[in-house]
């Protein structure tokens, strides 16, 4: 089993038909241990209760992140190798990868609130974040601004990695902007400083999320196949009537084949 | 080289005339910084402070608008075509034409700088760091801008998606272009950091820019 194999999309919804309910099955399972895990795990000394927002809130940060990149290797695959899935991967992961952020974004606030006090501050971290938010919806924009799915996938492509070379460079820009404008008083919880009480909930809700990840996309693509299918068994029949109707027939409306 | 060269001084000819639509950021430019004292008053004070980032938004918008002209033109009376297929590489091609638009349509509006600073109340080193900071930064506009263009050359209401597309690529222009104007005005950082990046930034769109925007142009009209 390799990728090439996988470039058959028949084999390849053969194989995830079989592989979904499992997918779906860990993720359930991984989500539930680490919610519970989560609810176990001690209260802040600084920070109460409120510190279990991060259990939620983190995994969907990394998986902003990590969603780009998985779509800057379909990218690749789509622009060099030609790689038939690979634009069906790109272009079901932006959604998904747009709702992390979007996630990421909203369950920060909530935190912010009690912890800053604000719903909003302008931090290296909130605005490099809310400008991969906006990259998202600019891609998908992109995605619904082209018809033919094929030429779609290559301006997306081009997007996408001009979008992860140009990504670090707004972090880096945007914290040096930061340094500028320095906001009241950020805390930052530093990964490896965490607790193990609190890091092995943090380390299951990661995993969970990721499966969650995997098991959404997966679907995704499922359903871009066949919207495919559909797609090019619909020009078809167009086809095939414009070119059996006779002209000035008035059996039927017209259908729009142009 | 003298395809090169014939493309420059074509499209510099094209842009300057009528319809061509150059000058008419300038024009937009002079319009975002009038509005700007209707919206936040005529507070000369304020608008010091403020001077150069109304600059710099100015010609961040003002670039945009006409860069969308950058490839639709060539695409609607089939001249792109004929770039694509000649035997010059596109690549090459595209960043003679991005260069093109900048001296069209970039350079007059950092000429325009002074004059508009002088109504944001901006004394000769202030305007003279947003001259320059400008100088060293719209070229980054364009040859970022010019990969949005040609995504958006193939669709309809490409403009729309354009602006959408290139604004987030071109905030670090803004941030550095930005700082490095308050940082010869008011300090305390040098001026030289914030400014050799803005430059590291437009030679990182040279290189770029070019190549994804050819590689956008052939995916889009084949």
């Amino acid at each position: 089993m390799s990728l090439i194999d996988l470039a058959n999309p028949t084999r390849f919804l053969a194989l995830t038909a079989r592989l979904l309910p499992w997918l779906a099955l860990a993720t359930v399972v991984l989500l539930a241990a680490g919610l519970y895990l989560s609810a176990l795990a001690p209260d802040d000394y600084q920070q109460g209760a409120t510190v279990k927002i991060m259990f939620i809130h983190v995994p969907n940060a990394w998986l902003s992140m990590f969603v780009w990149g998985v779509m800057s290797i379909a990218s690749l695959g789509t622009l060099v190798w030609r790689h038939p899935l690979a634009d069906v991967a790109a272009k079901s992961a932006a959604p998904i990868g747009a709702s992390f952020t979007f996630l990421a974004l909203l369950t920060g606030s909530l935190w912010g609130r009690p912890m800053w006090g604000t719903y909003w501050e302008w931090d290296a971290r909130l605005t490099s974040v809310l400008i991969l938010f906006l990259m998202y919806l600019g891609l998908m924009a992109l995605w619904r601004a082209v018809e033919d799915p094929t030429r779609a996938a290559r301006a997306a492509a081009v997007l996408t990695l001009v979008g992860a070379i140009n990504l670090p460079i707004i972090k880096f820009s945007v914290d040096w902007w930061n340094t500028l404008h320095q906001p009241a008083s950020v805390m930052r919880m530093g990964g490896p400083a965490l607790d193990k009480s609190f890091l092995i909930p943090l380390l299951v809700m990661a995993i969970g999320f990721s499966f969650l990840f995997v098991t959404l996309h997966v679907a995704a693509m499922r359903n871009e196949i066949l919207r495919r299918r559909v797609r090019s068994l619909q020009m078809l029949q167009a086809r095939a009537y414009a070119t059996s109707a006779p002209a000035g027939d008035a059996s039927g409306q017209v259908v729009g084949a142009a | 080289m003298t395809a090169l060269g014939a493309l420059i001084r074509r499209d510099i000819r094209i842009a300057l005339r009528i319809g061509g639509g150059a000058l008419i950021g300038v024009l937009f430019f002079l319009t975002v910084v009038v509005l700007m004292p209707f919206a936040v008053g005529p507070d000369l004070a304020l608008l010091t402070r403020l001077g150069p980032a109304i600059l710099w938004l100015g010609a961040l918008l003002a670039s945009l608008l006409t860069l969308e002209r950058l490839f639709t033109s060539d695409h609607e009376d089939g001249s792109l075509d004929l770039i694509v297929m000649s035997r010059t590489p596109l690549e090459l091609a595209c960043a003679a034409k991005a260069l093109a638009h900048w001296l069209a349509a970039g350079l007059p509006l950092v000429i325009a700088t002074p004059v508009l600073g002088l109504l944001l109340n901006l004394d000769a080193t202030a305007t003279g760091a947003v001259a320059l900071t400008l100088l060293a930064g719209t070229p980054a506009l364009t040859f970022i801008g010019m990969i949005g263009a040609a995504l958006a050359v193939t669709m309809h209401r490409g403009g729309l998606l354009l602006a959408v597309l290139v604004l987030p690529l071109s905030i670090p222009v803004l941030i550095f272009g930005v700082a490095a104007s308050q940082a010869a005005i008011v300090g305390p950082l040098p001026f030289g950091a914030p400014f050799s990046i803005l430059c590291a930034l437009s030679l990182v769109s040279f290189v770029i820019g070019p190549f994804a925007a050819a590689t956008s142009l052939r995916n889009g009209l084949d």
